[in-house]
């Protein structure tokens, strides 16, 4: 058994999985939507005296926040108990693709181990990538009231047109940033 | 107590993320590049089984253990807002690699500067706060 939950698990696993996820919360009496819990992060922070946006009662929000510290023990556990080899079996493409942008072992580990560092972090590159990319993810995110749990997976499941709207978005940012930009910032 | 259930559902949902490799900045990337089908299964058998999910929650008018209403919060009528907003959302998630639930599971597994990324990530949601009333929704 635990053979088998240490390999890597299929999609047709981790869909039904994550759906399982939203649907628990529905059953608390909740909806999965990481995203606002930034938005918690600045209120309990005091944001609200900037901006009335982060002017609400965040006390019935801890319960997600409660929910990621979940998630990062989660990600804990999966990575010293339930993992015997670390490294992607990503497609052979991709790897070669990543290897002409300077990429060093594509797939080795979960993130590329040459930027996501703290030494990185102080270069150009690091800056746009971690500081950057982290900015535009929460900017983005609470712009379009949600992001990948809220609306692809709450919203579209909910077959709500704004949601697809968003996610179409989600990939056109996407798709610019890994065809026209990526390619600069990787090379820098 | 009443917040234990929360942890824990958390923690399942840290697992298969990290198990399925959806918190990869590689799967990201090769999701953007069309290279392989493992993210669109994920996405897509979420989303099919979720549809059925909710319509049984809809037909049977099921209940949450608190005896409410079960509703995914109705979204606005817009365009601008759902399509700038998340085409901003989606070049971040490209650079980083990572959608907001999993930059915490990967500060859980160990990738410290990840909390670089939350905590710009949280500077981010507060410009969205100040900038709000400039921009079109």
């Amino acid at each position: 058994m635990i053979d088998l939950i240490s390999q890597p698990w299929p999609w047709y696993v981790a869909g039904p999985l994550i759906a399982l996820v939203m649907f628990t919360l529905l059953y608390f009496g909740n909806s999965f939507g990481v995203s606002s819990n930034l938005a918690t992060m600045c209120a309990i922070a005091g944001a609200g005296k900037y901006a009335s946006f982060f002017r609400f009662d965040w006390s019935n929000r801890l319960w997600n926040l409660v929910f990621i510290a979940g998630a990062l023990i989660g990600g804990f556990i999966a990575s010293q108990y339930l993992t015997t080899q670390p490294g992607i079996a990503l497609a052979a493409s991709t790897v070669a693709s990543l290897e002409e942008l300077g990429v060093t072992n594509p797939g080795a580990q979960y993130v590329p181990e040459d930027i996501f560092n703290w030494s990185t972090l102080f270069s150009l590159k690091g800056l746009i990538i971690m500081v950057g990319g982290g900015f535009l993810v929460g900017f983005g995110a609470r712009y379009a009231g949600g992001c990948t749990s809220g609306h692809a997976i709450s919203g579209v499941s909910d077959l709500q047109i704004p949601s697809i709207i968003a996610v179409i978005g989600f990939f056109i940012g996407g798709l610019i940033m890994t065809y026209v930009f990526l390619p600069l910032i990787l090379t820098l | 107590m009443k917040y234990l259930k929360y942890l824990l559902v958390g923690a399942f949902f840290g697992i298969v993320l990290s198990k399925a490799e959806v918190v990869s900045w590689y799967r990201i990337y090769e999701m953007f590049q069309f290279d392989s089908f493992h993210m669109y299964g994920v996405i897509g058998s979420a989303i099919a089984v979720g549809i059925i999910l909710i319509q049984i929650i809809r037909r049977t008018n099921m209940k949450s253990m608190l005896g409410t209403e079960i509703n995914i919060p109705p979204k606005n009528r817009s365009v601008a807002r759902y399509l700038l907003g998340g085409i901003i959302f989606g070049l971040g998630w490209a650079l980083t690699g990572a959608c907001p639930g999993p930059m915490f599971i990967l500060v859980g597994q160990g990738v410290g500067v990840m909390l670089v990324v939350i905590v710009s990530a949280v500077m981010g949601t507060f410009a969205y706060g100040l900038l709000r009333e400039k921009l079109p929704h």
